[in-house]
């Protein structure tokens, strides 16, 4: 059922400082009380997501209870790295380096990656940079079916269409990435009795954005009901550096440039928000457009979109599944 | 056999591990019931490529040509009469 109601572009808007109150609140009496744990594990990239997070968890913590881990590995940016320990200096919050390469070699995670890009552009090889994307879902109805996008080493560009082999095989390469992450950071957990942050946004959480036993395992994921514009909001008021708050989205996954639109979501960030909340709350897409600067058909398209990302990421989210309930668990 | 049962047996077999007992008319939508994910589209696409010998381009990638038995066996039909392929049975 959808509701006519009249809406506008603040309907998205939130009071940052009761906002944060809520959550270090939350955070102090999940994290101390209920894990007893002394501590957060933050993960930081170098984008909005993590530093907010960060920031939270100082404030609930202390500066000397966070301990932020930047995972870099032979595709990052050194932008991310720098941007993280940018995070670390202006929180005062101790900080390591973990360069992942060396677990992502081991795990054979790059030569299993390339091997299946082979299976569609057989050329692939030293030199070579790649990103996959989706193509634009918003303005016709078109399945979100991945290509790939690779650049030789003479800078010429080949998009190719994936099989359904050299996706799933670059998909589980690449998601040895975010698993080597996560094994890092528990270990810095169980090191100093710390839990582990999660770092999804709403978005990310709602529409099945991340890996399973990857970037998806955490012991708290206190930003995952805030949609994209709201945590931009928070960052502005825990004072997050300019040059965070203004970097475009990237998922830092690929070694070409990938932002993530292009690799999942297809709209800017601010209109997916606009149209999950719309969703969400039943707002008929005529409603929603105006708002959202779309026509109806493209929100009834990425209505579409939302309610089988939902459907397709179940798996995401579900627990194991056990046989019988067992008591107390 | 036909195109359509064809299709059926390979969507049963791939997509609803071999349930026959699955409800799956000429018209259900394979997005919409969640019977196919994107990447189950890429494998359909590649058994449609190599049983009927047609290439389907990226443009031709849309719900109205693959999203049940019975728009897929009519694509299908209309590439290979273009393609000049024995027209078959539908």
């Amino acid at each position: 059922m959808t509701i006519h109601q009249p809406i506008s572009t603040d309907l998205l808007r939130i009071d940052a400082a009761a906002e944060t109150d809520r959550i270090v609140a939350h955070l102090r009496d999940v994290v101390f009380h209920q894990l007893k744990r002394r501590g957060a594990v933050v993960g930081v990239s170098g984008g909005i997501d993590s530093a907010v997070v960060a920031y939270l968890c100082s404030r609930a913590f202390g500066k000397d209870r966070v301990l932020a881990l930047f995972t870099p590995e032979n595709d990052s940016s050194p932008d991310s790295l720098r941007l993280g320990q940018m995070v670390a200096n202006e929180l005062e919050i101790r900080s390591e380096v973990e360069d992942i390469s060396p677990i992502l070699d081991g795990t054979r995670a790059y030569q299993r990656r390339d091997q299946a890009i082979r299976e569609v552009v057989p050329e692939y090889g030293e030199g070579y940079r790649c990103k996959i994307v989706l193509p634009n879902l918003v303005d016709a109805d078109r399945y979100s079916i991945f290509f790939v996008v690779v650049r030789a080493p003479d800078a010429r560009m080949k998009t190719v269409r994936l099989t359904a082999s050299a996706s799933r095989g670059i998909v589980a390469a690449t998601n040895c990435k975010q698993r080597s992450r996560k094994l890092i950071e528990y270990y810095y957990a169980d090191l100093y009795q710390y839990a582990v942050a999660g770092t999804p946004n709403r978005l990310e959480y709602e529409l099945g954005f991340f890996v399973k036993n990857g970037d998806g395992a955490a012991d708290f994921k206190p930003i995952a009901h805030l949609y994209k514009s709201q945590v931009y909001q928070l960052a502005a008021y825990l004072g997050v550096p300019r040059e965070i708050q203004n970097r475009p989205p990237t998922t830092d996954t690929y070694s070409l440039e990938q932002s993530q639109e292009e690799f999942y979501f297809s709209l800017p960030l601010e209109k997916m928000d606009l149209c999950l909340y719309g969703r969400n709350n039943s707002i008929a897409p005529a409603d929603l457009a105006r708002v959202a600067d779309l026509d109806a058909e493209q929100v009834e398209r990425v209505y579409g979109i939302i309610d089988s990302r939902r459907k397709a990421t179940q798996y995401l989210h579900a627990s194991p599944a056990l046989p019988e309930h067992i008591v107390g668990h | 056999m036909n195109i359509t049962e064809e299709l059926r047996i390979f969507v049963v077999d791939n997509f609803l591990f071999g349930q026959q007992d699955a409800h799956l008319s000429d018209e259900t939508s394979f997005l919409e019931s969640g019977i196919i994910d994107s990447t189950g589209l890429l494998e359909l696409i590649a058994f449609v490529e190599r049983t009927y010998e047609i290439q389907l381009e990226d443009a031709e990638l849309i719900p109205d040509n693959l999203d049940s038995l019975a728009k897929l066996t009519a694509f299908i039909g209309r590439k290979l009469a273009r393609s000049g392929h024995q027209p078959l049975c539908a």
